[in-house]
């Protein structure tokens, strides 16, 4: 079955993602469990306009951002493991510097 | 009635008298005498004085905070013996440490190594108009003794780094890291953890705020969070992405908070807990985090960073938020605005490119009509097909000059239109130094920000 869920992004990360903070996405029927690990090539694909590094290195998101899988960091979820359900919200967020 | 006359013009001097003795106090405070670098080392290892009661002035000033069960003559006590030391004093080490001195904290220390400018003052709100050019750590320590002279206020003029952060942070209980950039954000975090001291770390950037307490409690440390430094080109700082000034403000007074709850006795609520405020929609996210990691290289179980590094290589970038000079090009791509200005003057052919932002555009732009082409769309096909468009319809071939604010971006856009350009033998150049360049030599009117 298709997921339906919640990729939110901030500090930075939404310019990204055509300015948007919030994308509303549905994740096509899949043989295998999305993972987050499964997510992030799949909106490289499908989501990423240009420059995919400033978003992912390798297989994992580049060092500054930090995930939330439903607000919480996901090392405690898994990390890339973490099996993706429906209306899980997902977020993305840019460390800040600035003061 | 010369009575009554006589009766309001000694109340009248009686109030002017008044009046004098409240300025006279006013001018006896001194702006606290700045510590320099060589200075922190000599310093003794001396404390805020214990206090074991609180005197009469004290209760009443603090009357209000004192009254709360949380707070009471016990965290009132503690909040005057505790020292606080703030690094960075400007959108949030200017709202946290005029609440510290408010608040009563008995010694506050303020690091910063830069002078007041005027682009600070819509954030940096303890600086004033008379401050600009003054040192930062002077002027913030100067309006905190002004609302609180009880409080002890240290401005130290440095850079923290590698070899003064360790001594500087052992004579403090508790660290805020009020900074602007990740070199210092990794320096701060180590030092702490080494000399044992909470941080609490606040940053802000155009509309959003994050807040976090490292290193209390068993909490995680910076590095837990993130091991390796981001790549410095997704790095932004407040000149290049903007802020609103009660953003900062926002998160330094949460920063003030944690402070005085730990020094208080309280306790924060934000160790292991993120805070993400997003002032544009309006609003507060509590995230909860890892805890401290077994295989974090500074806390963990077996650690490899056993002493202060340099920061500025681990991070691939400089230790403050100073615009850089890049210098991608070949000189023969690049012209000066002395140059550009007799290029308007003889009416050369030629087509502008402007990479700055819409926004950007709006503040003020040069004399000769541009096309706009934000750097981030330089080298889409629909950008390259404008400039071809406007190839076309001169008759004679133009050259291209592109201009942005400071001339960094200008280079990258030469550099991505000469690829574009390959084939063709377009003339492609950037003026040096880029708006400010020419506000500078040529336009002294000319807006500058």
């Amino acid at each position: 079955m298709a997921l339906r869920i919640c990729l939110e992004f901030s500090g930075g990360a939404e310019l990204l993602f055509n300015k948007t903070k919030k994308h509303e996405v549905t994740l096509p029927v899949c043989e295998k469990d999305w993972t987050i690990g499964s997510l992030l090539p799949w909106m490289r694909e499908t989501m990423l306009k240009e420059r995919p590094e400033l978003f992912m290195q390798g297989n994992t998101v580049r060092p500054g951002i930090l995930v939330l899988i439903n607000d919480s960091d996901w090392e405690l979820m898994g990390e890339l493991d973490y099996s993706i359900k429906e209306n899980d919200r997902i977020i993305f967020i840019s460390t800040l510097h600035g003061g | 009635m010369m009575e009554t006359e006589d009766s309001d013009l000694r109340k009248l001097l009686k109030e002017k008298d008044d009046e004098i003795e409240r300025l006279k106090k006013l001018l006896t405070i001194k702006t606290p005498a700045v510590v320099e670098e060589k200075d922190i080392f000599v310093q003794s290892d001396d404390r805020p004085a214990v206090r074991e009661k609180l005197n009469n002035a004290e209760i009443s000033r603090y009357s209000r905070q004192l009254i709360l069960p949380e707070i009471g003559v016990k965290g009132q006590l503690s909040i005057s013996s505790a020292s606080v030391l703030v690094v960075g004093a400007g959108g949030l080490g200017c709202p946290s440490s005029i609440y510290l001195a408010a608040a009563g904290i008995g010694r506050i220390g303020l690091v910063d190594y830069d002078e007041v400018e005027l682009t600070n003052l819509h954030r940096q709100i303890l600086h004033t108009e008379a401050k600009v050019g003054v040192t930062k750590s002077a002027s913030a320590a100067h309006a905190c003794k002004s609302l609180n002279s009880h409080v002890e206020c240290i401005p130290y003029h440095l850079q923290l780094n590698s070899s003064n952060a360790l001594q500087l942070i052992k004579q403090y209980d508790i660290v805020l890291d009020a900074t602007d950039n990740v070199a210092t954000r990794y320096l701060l975090n180590d030092a702490c953890i080494l000399a044992n001291k909470p941080l609490v770390s606040g940053s802000a950037l155009r509309f959003e705020g994050q807040l976090t307490v490292y290193n209390y409690d068993g909490g995680p440390c910076y590095r837990c969070l993130y091991p390796k430094p981001p790549p410095p080109e997704t790095v932004t700082n407040c000149s290049d992405g903007g802020v609103l000034g009660v953003v900062p403000g926002t998160i330094g007074c949460l920063q003030a908070l944690e402070a005085i709850k730990i020094a208080a006795g309280i306790g924060p609520s934000f160790s292991q807990v993120m805070l993400m405020f997003d002032g544009l929609d309006g609003t507060f996210r509590r995230i909860k985090l890892r805890g401290r990691q077994p295989s974090c290289p500074l806390c963990g179980t077996q650690p490899s960073i056993t002493q202060l590094i340099d920061y500025e290589q681990f991070c691939g970038a400089r230790a403050d938020d100073k615009d850089k000079c890049l210098k991608v090009l070949d000189p023969a791509h690049r012209i000066t605005v002395h140059e550009y200005n007799k290029m308007l003057e003889t009416g050369s052919n030629h087509i502008l490119v402007d990479v700055r932002t819409e926004v950007e555009m709006d503040i003020c732009r040069l004399p000769h009509q541009p096309i706009n082409i934000p750097i981030n769309r330089i080298g889409q096909e629909e950008s390259i097909a404008t400039i071809q468009r406007r190839l076309t319809i001169s008759e004679e071939k133009p050259s291209v000059v592109v201009v942005c604010r400071r001339g960094n971006d200008s280079q990258i856009a030469v550099e991505t239109l000469l690829k574009c350009f390959k084939d063709s033998d377009l003339d492609i150049k950037d003026i040096r130094g880029g708006l400010h360049a020419w506000a500078k030599h040529i336009d002294t009117n000319f807006p500058v920000y």
